[in-house]
C-alpha cells in the first residue's frame, strides 16, 4: 500500500482542490482529509457518512467549584496560564480552568490540596468514514480550539490504511494540513511520496524551502507542483530551480484558472467540469504516479 | 527466553506488524517452553505522542529479553536498550517465520534505530 | 489597541491585511508575526533584523547521584517525555511541554529544568513598523510556547497588529487570546465560508469581538456575506478580486504602496475596526 501526501507549506495554494482532482483521477484510491483544523475536501467530494466516531485525546483539568478553597496553588503552578483567578464578577470566587489553554499536564490536579480538580478525558472532535463518488473517504472535524490535531491526523491515516486493506485498494491519497508543525509531521511520516503544491509568490518560495527541509528530515521523496504558475512565470522558474537544488522532483505546472472556483461552487473538481486547468492537473497526476516510491508500508 | 513479536493478530501464523510503537499487539513467546502469550498495546495505539516509548515500557514490564519487529525508531530503541531488551528487525511475513529465524540465529541484534521517529 | 488578524483557512490574504493595516495605522505600531510555522510578514517589509533572541522551553535534566529510580516522574508525565524503568530516567526533550511536573513530583529533588531551543524571535524596524517575528525550528512540533513568546514582546499602549497562524487549533488560540478585536479574513467561496464559520465559533468561544474582511470579492458567490448578515457579524471591508493585487503580493509589495487607490480601503478598515472596538 502506498500513501501519497499533498501538502503546501503556506495555505491557499490550491492543495485541497488538487488533492480532490487526484482522488477523481486515481479512481481506485482511499482519500483522507488530514487538514483537520480546516477540513474542506468534503465540500468537493460530498461524502455520505457511513460511520462516525468520537475522538478523545488527552485530558483536561476541571475545578469543582464547590470544593475549591481558593488557595491559588493551581494558578501559581500552571505554566500555560490556563487557570483564571476569581474575578470581581465571580461571586463565590473559585478558580477556573480555561479548556482552550489547558495542555492536560495534570500538575494542578496533583497538587490541589483540596483534591478539587477532576481530570477527565477530553472530547476533541469526531472522525468519519464515508462514501464518495470516487471511493471511500476518511475525514474528521476537530472541536474548535481543541488540542492534539497531530493525533487526530494519525487516527484518520490509520483508519484510511485499514479501509484500504479491507477494500483491496493499494493507494491512499492524503490531503495534508498547512504549515510544518505537528499535524504535518503526523500526516507525512512513512509516506511514499510528498507532493508539494506551491504558488509563484515570495511567500510560496520562502515556505517551500521549509517544507522540503521537513520532507528531507524524514527521508521522504518530494515532487513540487507550481499552481497558478502564469501569475509570475519568472518566480515559477525560480521555485522549480529551488526545488531541484533541494533534491526534489518536478511534478509540473498548473495554470491560473478561475474555473476552479466555479467548480468548487458546484461541489465538483476541476477535472470533472472541463476547466482549462484540468489538462495541467492530469499531466501532474501522470508524473506523480510515475514516481515509484519505495518508502511505503507494504 | 521471552521474546516479543509485533503483530495485529493473536497467534503464531498471524502477520508480523512492521511497526513497533503503533503495533496493535505483542505476541510473547517463551523459546524454552514454547508458551505463547498475547499482550495488548492499546496504550501505545492511544498515545497522543510517544507511542514507541509507551510500547517499549509495555514490553519491558512484561519481562521480555528481546523484541522482534519490522522497524524500530530511535525513542523506542533508547527505552528498550536502557531496559536491557535486545532489538531484532526482520522482514519476515509472519510471527512464526520471524520466530524460526530468531531460533536459528538468522537475525542479528540491532545496534541502533533503523528508522526515523514517527515512521508510522 | 490590539488587533489580531486571523483566518480559518490559509492563503486568504491574512498577511496582506495585517501588513497593509500596519502601514496605514501610523507609528508607533508593532506587528507581531505569530504565524511561527510560516512567518511571511517580513517579506513585505524592508529592514534587517536588529535583535535576535533564542526561545527555549524548560525540559528536565536528571541528577543521577540523587535519583533512586522510583519512577514517579515517568508515571506523572502525560506526554511520555520522561521514562523510568527501574533505572535512571530517560528524557525525550522533543516531547516535553515544559509543565514542570516531573521536577515537582520527584521526592528526592533530583530533577532540575534546563533550556531546550525551539526557535528564534527577530525584531526589526521597517519604516516605522516594529516587526516582531517568531520562527519555529524545522522539526519542532510545539508552536504555542513560541507564539506566547512573540506576544510577550507586546508593549502596552502601543498599536499592535497580530498576524495569527491559520486554522482554529492551539497556536491560533495562543495568538488571538487577549486581543481587543479579531479581524477574520475569508474568501467568498464554499471553502472560505466553511472555514469562516469554524473561525467565528473559535473566536466567539474566546469571548473576543470580531469582524470579517472578504478578500477577492467577485470570484465566488454571495453566501459569505449572507452568513455574516444572519449571524450579525460586521463585514469591515470587501477587497475586490484584482489580479494586480495578486501580482503585487507575488513580488512582495504592499498593496497600499503598489496600488495607492487601495489606501482608502485599508483606512476605512481601520476606522470601522476602531468603531467596532469602541462599540464592544
Amino acid at each position: 500500500m502506498k500513501e501519497i501526501v499533498v501538502i503546501s507549506g503556506k495555505g491557499g495554494t490550491g492543495k485541497t482542490s488538487i488533492a480532490a482532482c487526484f482522488a477523481v483521477l486515481a479512481r481506485e484510491a482511499v482519500v483522507v482529509d488530514c487538514d483537520v483544523d480546516a477540513a474542506d475536501l468534503h465540500l468537493l467530494l460530498t461524502p455520505r457518512v457511513v460511520r462516525r466516531s468520537e475522538f478523545r485525546s488527552g485530558r483536561e483539568a476541571v475545578i469543582r467549584r464547590e470544593s475549591c478553597t481558593r488557595c491559588g496553588i493551581c494558578f501559581d503552578l500552571c505554566r500555560f496560564k490556563a487557570v483564571a483567578a476569581p474575578g470581581p464578577a465571580d461571586g463565590d470566587g473559585s478558580y477556573a480552568v480555561d479548556p482552550a489553554s489547558c495542555e492536560g499536564c495534570g500538575v494542578c490536579v496533583r497538587f490541589c490540596p483540596a483534591g478539587a480538580i477532576d481530570f477527565p478525558e477530553r472530547l476533541s472532535g469526531v472522525w468519519m468514514v464515508s462514501e464518495t463518488r470516487c471511493g471511500p473517504m476518511v475525514h474528521a472535524r476537530l472541536g474548535t480550539a481543541a488540542e492534539n490535531s497531530g493525533k487526530l491526523v494519525s487516527t484518520v491515516r490509520r483508519e484510511a490504511r485499514r479501509v484500504a486493506e479491507e477494500t483491496g485498494r493499494s493507494l491512499v491519497i492524503v490531503d495534508g494540513p498547512p504549515g510544518i508543525g505537528c499535524p504535518v509531521i503526523a500526516s507525512l511520516t512513512g509516506a511514499a511520496l510528498v507532493v508539494v503544491v506551491t504558488e509563484p509568490t515570495v511567500s510560496g518560495e520562502h515556505d517551500l524551502e521549509r517544507v522540503l527541509a521537513l520532507a528531507r528530515h524524514f527521508g521522504i521523496p518530494a515532487a513540487v507542483c507550481v499552481n497558478k504558475w502564469d501569475i509570475n512565470p519568472g518566480m515559477a522558474g525560480r521555485i522549480e530551480a529551488l526545488a531541484l537544488r533541494a533534491g526534489a522532483g518536478l511534478a509540473g505546472r498548473i495554470r491560473y484558472d478561475v474555473e476552479v472556483t466555479r467548480a468548487q461552487i458546484e461541489c465538483l473538481t476541476a477535472v470533472e467540469t472541463g476547466a482549462p486547468s484540468a489538462k495541467d492537473i492530469a499531466a501532474v497526476w501522470e508524473n506523480v504516479t510515475s514516481y515509484g516510491g519505495t518508502n511505503g508500508i507494504d | 527466553m521471552r521474546v516479543a513479536f509485533t503483530t495485529s493478530g493473536d497467534s503464531l501464523d498471524a502477520a508480523l506488524d512492521a511497526r513497533f510503537g503503533r503495533a496493535p499487539r505483542f505476541l510473547v513467546c517463551d523459546t524454552d517452553s514454547g508458551a505463547v502469550e498475547v499482550i495488548d498495546n492499546q496504550k501505545g495505539m492511544d498515545a497522543a505522542q510517544g507511542a514507541g516509548i509507551q510500547a517499549a515500557q509495555t514490553v519491558a514490564r512484561a519481562g521480555v529479553q528481546a523484541v522482534v519487529t519490522g522497524h524500530c525508531g530511535p525513542k523506542a530503541f533508547r527505552v528498550l536498550s536502557e531496559a536491557g531488551v535486545a532489538v531484532y528487525t526482520t522482514d519476515a511475513a509472519t510471527v512464526a517465520e520471524a520466530l524460526e529465524r530468531f531460533r536459528s540465529g538468522g537475525l542479528t541484534e540491532a545496534r541502533s534505530a533503523d528508522v526515523d521517529g514517527h515512521w508510522v | 489597541m490590539i488587533i489580531a488578524v486571523a483566518s480559518g483557512k490559509g492563503g486568504t490574504g491574512k498577511t496582506t491585511v495585517a501588513v497593509n493595516l500596519a502601514r496605514v495605522i501610523g507609528s508607533p505600531v508593532r506587528l507581531l508575526d505569530c504565524d511561527v510555522e510560516e512567518p511571511n510578514a517580513h517579506l513585505f517589509l524592508s529592514g534587517e533584523a536588529s535583535e535576535r533572541e533564542t526561545i527555549s522551553v524548560p525540559v528536565p535534566a536528571v541528577d543521577e547521584s540523587l535519583c533512586d529510580a522510583c519512577g514517579e516522574c515517568g508515571r506523572f508525565c502525560a506526554y511520555h517525555a520522561i521514562v523510568s524503568l527501574a533505572t535512571k530516567p530517560l528524557v525525550f526533550p522533543e516531547l516535553c511541554h515544559g509543565c514542570g511536573g516531573c521536577a515537582l513530583v520527584c521526592p528526592r529533588g533530583a530533577i532540575r529544568e534546563v533550556d531546550r531551543r525551539i526557535g528564534v524571535i527577530e525584531i526589526r524596524n521597517a519604516d516605522g513598523i516594529v516587526l516582531v517575528q517568531g520562527l519555529l525550528d524545522v522539526g519542532v512540533a510545539m508552536a504555542p510556547p513560541l507564539v506566547r513568546a512573540v506576544k510577550a514582546k507586546l508593549v502596552p499602549g502601543e498599536h499592535t497588529i497580530i498576524d495569527a497562524p491559520p486554522g482554529t487549533a492551539c497556536p491560533v488560540v495562543a495568538a488571538v487570546r487577549g486581543a481587543d478585536f479579531v479581524i477574520l479574513v475569508t474568501e467568498p467561496t464554499p471553502f472560505g465560508l466553511n472555514d469562516l464559520a469554524l473561525a467565528a465559533d473559535m473566536t466567539a468561544s474566546l469571548g473576543v469581538p470580531f469582524g470579517v474582511v472578504v478578500n477577492r470579492v467577485g470570484v465566488g458567490d454571495g453566501r459569505v456575506h449572507a452568513f455574516c448578515r444572519e449571524r450579525g457579524i460586521p463585514v469591515l471591508l470587501d477587497i475586490p478580486d484584482d489580479r494586480r493585487i495578486a501580482e503585487a503580493y507575488s513580488r512582495g509589495k504592499l498593496v497600499v504602496d503598489a496600488l495607492p487607490e487601495y489606501r482608502g480601503h485599508f483606512e476605512r478598515l481601520l476606522e470601522r475596526t476602531r468603531e467596532a472596538v469602541r462599540a464592544s
